[in-house]
C-alpha cells in the first residue's frame, strides 16, 4: 500500500496518514511512503487515502514528538517507514520497554537521524554567510546555502527572530527563504550561477580570520572535524586554510629563532 | 593606518585568549527591537581556523599599546611589536558589519592599558554602551575587565557585557610576581569577588516573583531589575609559562570554581610570540599538557572528582600518555570492576570510556530491564576501554593488570 505525502517534509501529512493508518491497524511492513507530488502512476490503485475520518486518540510519550520533528527533515527516504514502525510499536503493540529504553534499535536509528538534522540546523546557523546587495531602500542581504537535509524552513524562524530589523534572503537549490522586515516568504529552489558576487567589504573578514590563527598550534584534524570539508566551497575563509597551513611551521620557527630585540623605552605608569 | 591594518595587529594580539564562549547567556532576540541580534542560550561557532580554535565571537584589542610589562604578553611594553589603536566607533561598525554577514556571534573585547586602568576600561565600555544603546545590538558581549579599574565602570560593563572576565594569568601567586611584575594577584582575586557579588545580586533579583500590583494608579508591573553579565564571568591560565605543576593548576581551578562561581578556567599553554622574552621557555606550546588540564577540569566540573585525587603522580603533573580519568582508574583497582546494572550514577561516572550522556541512558534503560554487553555497542561507547572495567551481563572482567612502571619522558 502507497502512502503519498505533499513533499519531503510534510510532517503534519504523516501525523494526519499515521493516526488513520493506526486507527484502521496497517502494520508498517504493508506500506510505502512516497514524497513526490504528481500521479501515483502504476500503483494508483494501491494508494492509500487519507481522508477525514475520525481517528482513535491515542497517546505517545513525550519524547516521540520532537523526535519525529527532527527525524523526519532527515534525507534518508526511509525515515517515514521508521517513525511509523516506531508510532506502531508504541501504540498497537504497547511495547513499554521501548518507551523507556534509548538503547532500543529503531529508537538509536531515529536518534541517529534527528541528530544529523540537529546537527545540520545547527551548522547552517553558523555558517550561512550574507553579503549585502543593492543600494538605499534595495539593500538585502543575500546568502547561498546547499544544506545536506530538508532543514531549511525549520531553520527559517531562527534567521528572522537574530536578524529581524534585516532584509535578507537565503537561496538554496531545494527552496529558497525571503525577509522583508514584517513577513517571511517561501520559494523554489534556485541555480545558484543566477546569484550576484559578493562584495569587497568581506575582505575584512579575512583579514580576521588569517590574524586570529596562531600557527604555533596548527590542527587541522580538529578544525575539519567541526568544519567539515563539504562546507568549505561556500565559505569565504576556507579559501585561507591550505596557504595558512603551509606557512604555519616557517612561522612559528621563525618566532622560535628570532634573536631578542633590545627593549622598548619603557614609559612609566601614572597612578591613579 | 587603514582599518585593513588595523584588524591585522589588533585581531593577531587578541588570539592569545582562548576564550570565544557564546553561551549560557539570557535567551533574546531581535523582534521588535531596532538592532539586530540574538542569544539563544547555545553558542554558535561560525568558523574554524587552522589552530582547530573555533571562531565564535569577533575577538579584538582594542589597543596593543600597554604600559604594562608581562613578560609572557605580546604587548608587554618593552616588545618591539607593532602597535596599533581602533577608534570606538571603528569596533562597533566592525561588530555589526560581521554581525550582519553572519560571522560572528558578538564581540569578545579586551584592551592593552592605556594612560590608566579606569582610562583604558572607560573606553572599553563605551564600545558596549554603544552596542546596545545607540545600535540596540542583542548579540553576545564579553569584555575583558581590567582590575585595577574603579567599582563604577565595573558596574556598568556588566550591565552592558553577557560575560565579563578578569585572567588569572599565572597559576600561583609567585608566579604572577615574577612574569607580570605590574599586576596584582590580590586585585584581581577581589575584583572577581565584587563581580561574583553583583553577578549574583543581579541573578536574585531577576529571580524574584514580580510583587502583585492591584493599587489605582500604580504602574502594572516593576520595572525589571538591570542585568548584570548574564552568562557569568570566566579566567584564564597561562600553562608552561612558569614552573607550577598541575596539582597547583588544579587546586588553583577549584578555588576559582569554588569562591568566585566561574563559568570556566581556560588553559592557554604558552605559545611562542613574535618578539618574545628570553626570560621564557621558547619552545612549541604543550599542547598535550593543555589538552589534558581540560580533561581533568571537566572531571572536576560533570564527574565529582575532587581536585586532589586526580593527580596521583610525585611530581605533580597529570599523565600525557593517558587521559586522567583512565589514569585515575588504573591507580585504583580497588574501586572496580563496577557493576553497571547495580552501581549509583556517582561509581558510573567513574568509569573510564563513560560520559555524563552515556550513564544517563543506561540509568534510563536499567529501569525496564537488565543491561547487557552489547548495550555498551549500542552506546557508541568504546567497549575495549570500558569493559576491563564493568561487570555486566554477559562479561566478567579478569583481574584489572596495573600496567607495568615506565619511565616518563624527560621533556614531555
Amino acid at each position: 500500500m502507497i502512502v503519498s505525502l505533499q513533499g519531503p517534509t510534510d510532517i503534519d501529512g504523516f501525523r494526519r496518514a499515521a493516526r488513520q493508518l493506526l486507527t484502521r491497524g496497517i502494520a508498517p511492513d504493508r506500506l510505502v511512503w512516497r514524497t513526490e507530488s504528481g500521479s501515483p502512476g502504476l500503483w494508483a490503485d494501491d494508494a492509500v487515502v487519507i481522508d477525514g475520518a475520525p481517528a482513535k486518540p491515542f497517546s505517545v510519550p513525550a519524547w516521540m514528538a520532537p523526535l519525529c520533528e527532527s527525524a523526519l527533515l532527515h534525507r534518508d527516504s526511509g525515515r517515514f517507514h521508521l517513525l511509523y514502525r516506531l508510532l506502531w510499536r508504541l501504540v498497537s503493540e504497547r511495547d513499554e520497554v521501548l518507551r523507556h529504553d534509548e538503547l532500543d534499535p529503531d529508537r538509536r536509528a531515529a536518534a541517529q537521524l534527528a541528530r544529523e538534522v540537529g546537527r545540520e540546523i545547527h551548522k547552517m546557523r553558523a555558517f550561512v554567510r550574507f553579503f549585502p546587495h543593492g543600494e538605499g531602500e534595495a539593500l538585502r542581504h543575500i546568502a547561498w546555502f546547499e544544506p545536506e537535509h530538508h532543514v531549511v524552513e525549520a531553520n527559517a524562524p531562527f534567521f528572522v527572530r537574530r536578524f529581524a530589523q534585516m532584509r535578507w534572503a537565503i537561496f538554496t537549490p531545494g527552496c529558497s527563504i525571503e525577509w522583508d522586515g514584517e513577513r517571511l516568504q517561501t520559494g523554489p529552489g534556485v541555480d545558484r550561477s543566477g546569484l550576484p558576487p559578493s562584495d569587497p567589504g568581506a575582505a575584512l573578514w579575512l583579514t580576521y580570520y588569517e590574524n586570529i590563527f596562531n600557527p604555533a598550534r596548527l590542527k587541522l584534524a580538529m578544525m575539519a572535524k567541526e568544519m567539515p570539508r563539504r562546507y568549505w566551497k561556500n565559505l569565504p575563509e576556507a579559501a585561507l586554510i591550505a596557504p595558512l597551513a603551509a606557512a604555519a611551521q616557517a612561522r612559528s620557527e621563525c618566532m622560535l629563532e628570532a634573536q631578542p630585540t633590545p627593549a622598548r623605552r619603557i614609559k612609566p605608569m601614572r597612578r591613579p | 593606518m587603514d582599518l585593513n591594518r588595523k584588524i591585522a595587529i589588533l585581531a593577531d594580539a587578541a588570539k592569545y585568549d582562548a576564550s570565544c564562549a557564546s553561551s549560557g547567556s539570557d535567551s533574546r532576540d531581535s523582534l521588535g527591537g531596532r538592532g539586530i541580534g540574538s542569544t539563544e542560550g547555545m553558542g554558535i561557532c561560525h568558523s574554524y581556523a587552522p589552530d582547530g580554535r573555533c571562531i565564535s565571537l569577533l575577538k579584538l584589542l582594542l589597543t596593543t599599546h600597554c604600559q604594562y610589562d608581562c613578560l609572557y604578553c605580546v604587548n608587554r611594553s618593552s616588545s618591539n611589536v607593532a602597535r596599533a589603536r581602533f577608534r570606538v566607533e571603528e569596533v562597533v561598525d566592525l561588530t555589526l558589519d560581521f554581525y550582519r554577514r553572519n560571522c560572528i556571534e558578538g564581540l569578545f573585547l579586551s584592551s592593552g592599558i592605556i594612560k590608566s586602568p579606569d582610562y583604558t576600561m572607560e573606553q572599553v565600555v563605551e564600545v558596549a554602551r554603544q552596542l546596545r544603546e545607540e545600535h540596540d545590538f542583542r548579540g553576545y558581549i564579553h569584555l575583558k575587565t581590567i582590575p585595577d579599574a574603579s567599582a563604577e565602570l565595573l558596574a556598568r560593563a556588566g550591565r552592558y557585557a553577557d560575560r565579563l572576565s578578569i585572567n588569572i594569568e599565572m597559576p600561583t601567586e609567585q608566579g604572577l610576581q615574577a612574569l607580570a611584575p605590574e599586576k596584582n594577584g590580590g586585585a584581581i582575586r577581589r575584583s572577581m569577588g565584587r563581580l561574583k557579588l553583583h553577578i549574583d545580586q543581579a541573578r536574585e533579583e531577576g529571580a524574584k516573583p514580580a510583587p502583585v500590583r492591584a493599587l489605582p494608579g500604580a504602574a502594572p508591573r516593576a520595572a525589571r531589575p538591570p542585568r548584570f553579565a548574564p552568562a557569568g564571568q570566566s579566567t584564564q591560565m597561562i600553562v608552561g609559562a612558569d614552573a607550577s605543576d598541575d596539582r597547583s593548576i588544579l587546586a588553583s581551578s577549584a578555588s576559582l570554581y569554588g569562591q568566585y562561581r566561574m563559568r570556566r578556567v581556560y588553559y592557554s599553554a604558552f605559545s611562542p610570540i613574535p618578539d618574545a622574552s628570553r626570560a621564557l621557555p621558547l619552545t612549541a606550546p604543550p599542547l598535550m599538557r593543555e589538552h589534558r588540564l581540560y580533561q581533568a577540569d571537566w572531571l572536576m566540573r560533570f564527574y565529582g572528582f575532587e581536585h586532589r585525587e586526580i593527580i596521583a603522580a610525585d611530581d605533580g603533573l597529570l599523565r600525557l600518555d593517558v587521559d586522567p580519568k583512565l589514569a585515575w582508574a588504573q591507580a585504583h583497582p580497588e574501586r572496580f570492576p563496577v557493576d553497571l546494572n547495580a552501581a549509583p550514577r556517582e561509581l558510573l561516572l567513574r568509569v573510564p570510556g563513560l560520559g555524563v550522556g552515556s550513564v544517563d541512558k543506561l540509568l534510563q534503560a536499567r529501569r525496564v530491564r537488565r543491561l547487557r554487553a552489547e548495550d555498551l555497542r549500542a552506546l557508541r561507547v568504546s567497549p575495549s576501554k570500558v569493559l576491563p572495567f564493568v561487570c555486566v551481563d554477559g562479561h566478567k572482567p579478569g583481574t584489572p593488570t596495573r600496567p607495568a612502571p615506565r619511565q616518563q619522558a624527560l621533556f614531555a
